[in-house]
């Protein structure tokens, strides 16, 4: 211990190496092993709960284990099967259109709406924290409630029958692309708050100079956000996009609540997460599998965030 | 004359854009909030109210808390709000915590491996949760802790992404402050909670918000560990109460507000630190 606090003294960059005595050395002993012991319980969690899991969702992959335990090596068969999973293909084809949906509109919404609620009028406080009131709440809740609002006796359909818009329920709820998108709008409307916020964050780098000087220019309000407000938020608004692509293809709780952990007809409104949780339980749970579907979930969003390295290296 | 619109553009504004932020403001909350309101009111109206009605009215006719007793006759639903608040507190002071004493560690002090385990956080920032649940089921079936409450809160207990903010927060404290107290004299421990906690008190309120929502809100994770509804938490309880029973809205709508308002409670009471952190550039994803 003698030794390595002696090491320990000379790398030390700050070292208080003239002064001795018994006080100064119970610091320096203090000094090599501290960190470690501030460090530790991280350091636990780090590899049991982080990288020992992502090993071990690699190796499992190649086994049939099963929820209630027990399993063996059963080669690429988990991959083999992917190739000719119905279920996998609708659910890849949700995460495509709930993408394509998702990018504009939460691209875009969200900073118009951080635009409103950038400049500190009376009351601004009160209208932020209630924008972002859906992200707070647990999906689990907005889905729910949504859940009510959507129903065929719910508020949507009974508002758009009385004002004559329809002449009989809508089916969002059991209708396979009406449930899809009722999903997507309440992605969108429980995100809105949480881009926003962002956005707020960011907005406050765009120089004020620029834009008074390109009003002086003449140029109009949409002249404006699009040649001063979007540049000076180029970076953010590819970060958000980002994170736009991979909460999307993370979708869960939104569609599990919906249609009620079925997967809607046929089970064709699944996502990947939402097979990768329908394998992890009972008796004929397969984690093997789930396990397999992982890795492609892995492999599918690195792929938005390697898009966003080249890009933020290229500007 | 364009002096003054001028100034009205840019350091005030203009009456006339005063309203109509104002108008877009309300609008915008309609959509925000109505829906909560919706639930709310529901939840409030009665059994001899009809809820199905054409033209849907806000206010319940007769207002009552029945519905809420009904709920907690259906399930158990405070037993899974008690659960839900171990695994929430739980997984905060786990944060407030782990993640402090690691980012200051980090962030402030040279030791061998440091830069490694640095690395080695950012490398798991990469993986969504969603990749390694399975692989996390297993590793808590293994500990024995399948199926109960510590096994749901204990992979989130330290949380790599509040190790990186906390380490953020702890290196914006200037070097001279650090190197003032060095030379008083002061040990590792002092200088942490001398003159590190004092300086990182906003990013620190901000994790624990987050670490707060995050596991008071968290589904899929704890749909996947318990089995047994008695360890049922707050969410995975309401699916319950939502599949099994398919029960009448106004139920479901109570159970909702008891998992809704807590954390609308405890956001309320802390949401001004949490702008505070925005302004100040902590948030950025």
């Amino acid at each position: 211990m003698v030794l390595l606090a002696n090491r320990d003294r000379r790398r030390a960059p700050h070292g208080g190496g003239t002064r001795t005595g018994t006080a100064s050395r119970s610091i320096r002993q203090q000094r090599w092993f501290a960190p470690l012991l501030l460090v530790a319980p991280a350091v636990v969690w780090l590899v049991v709960f982080n990288i020992w899991p992502s090993i071990n969702t690699v190796v499992l992959a190649f086994t049939n284990a099963k929820p209630l335990g027990g399993g063996s090596f059963v080669g690429t068969a988990n991959f083999e099967r992917m190739l000719d999973d119905d279920q996998l293909v609708y659910a890849l084809i949700n995460s495509i259109v709930y993408m394509l949906v998702c990018l504009p509109l939460l691209t875009v919404l969200p900073l118009l709406l951080a635009l409103l609620v950038e400049k500190r009028l009376p009351g601004i406080t009160f209208f932020r924290t209630a924008f972002y009131t859906p992200v707070i709440a647990s999906a689990v809740v907005v889905a729910l409630i949504w859940n009510w609002l959507l129903d065929d006796r719910g508020a949507i359909n009974a508002i758009a029958q009385s004002l004559g818009f329809l002449s009989g329920p809508l089916p969002f709820l059991t209708d396979r692309w009406l449930l899809l998108f009722s999903a997507i709008s309440l992605t969108i409307w429980k995100g809105l708050g949480y881009y926003m916020i962002i956005y707020l964050s960011a907005l406050g780098n765009v120089s004020r100079e620029l834009h008074e000087a390109a009003a002086v220019d003449g140029a109009g309000v949409v002249r404006r956000f699009l040649s001063v407000t979007v540049p000076g938020v180029r970076n953010t608004m590819l970060l958000i996009m980002v994170l736009i692509m991979v909460s999307a293809l993370r979708v869960f709780s939104e569609l599990f609540i919906l249609t009620n952990g079925t997967g809607g007809p046929g089970g064709r409104v699944m996502s990947v997460v939402m097979l990768i949780q329908m394998y992890s339980r009972g008796f004929t749970g397969n984690l093997g599998y789930a396990s397999a579907l992982s890795i492609l979930l892995f492999v599918i969003t690195v792929g938005p965030m390697v898009v966003l390295a080249r890009m933020n290296r290229r500007s | 004359m364009p002096a003054t619109t001028r100034a009205y553009a840019f350091n005030s504004v203009s009456p006339r854009e005063k309203v109509l932020r104002y108008a877009l403001l309300l609008v915008v909350l309609a959509i925000t909030v109505g829906p909560f309101l919706w639930q709310l009111s529901t939840s409030l109206k009665g059994a001899g109210e009809d809820i199905y009605t054409s033209t849907p009215s806000f206010l319940p006719a007769e207002p009552t808390l029945d519905n809420y007793v009904r709920v907690s006759e259906t399930v158990p639903i405070w037993t899974f709000a008690g659960n839900s608040l171990f695994v929430a507190a739980f997984v905060v002071i786990g944060n407030a915590v782990g993640a402090t004493l690691a980012g200051f560690a980090l962030a402030r002090l040279r030791f061998r491996g440091g830069k490694f385990i640095f690395a080695l956080i950012i490398a798991t920032l990469i993986l969504p949760g969603e990749v390694t649940i399975i692989a996390q089921y297993i590793t808590i079936r293994e500990m024995g802790l399948a199926d109960t409450l510590v096994g749901v809160a204990l992979p989130g207990t330290i949380g790599m992404l509040n190790i990186l903010l906390m380490w953020a927060a702890f290196r914006a404290i200037p070097q001279e402050l650090d190197d003032a107290a060095k030379v008083d004299g002061a040990n590792v421990w002092q200088r942490l909670i001398h003159v590190g906690l004092p300086n990182v008190r906003g990013m620190l309120s901000v994790i624990t918000i987050f670490a707060f929502i995050g596991a008071w809100d968290d589904f899929l994770w704890p749909l996947i560990v318990l089995t047994d509804p008695s360890n049922y938490t707050l969410t995975v309880g309401l699916q319950y109460l939502n599949g099994a029973f398919s029960a009448n809205p106004r139920v479901i709508a109570a159970g909702t507000m008891i998992a809704f308002i807590p954390i609308v409670i405890v956001f309320a009471v802390l949401q001004r630190f949490f702008f505070r952190g925005v302004e100040e550039g902590a948030i950025k994803g």
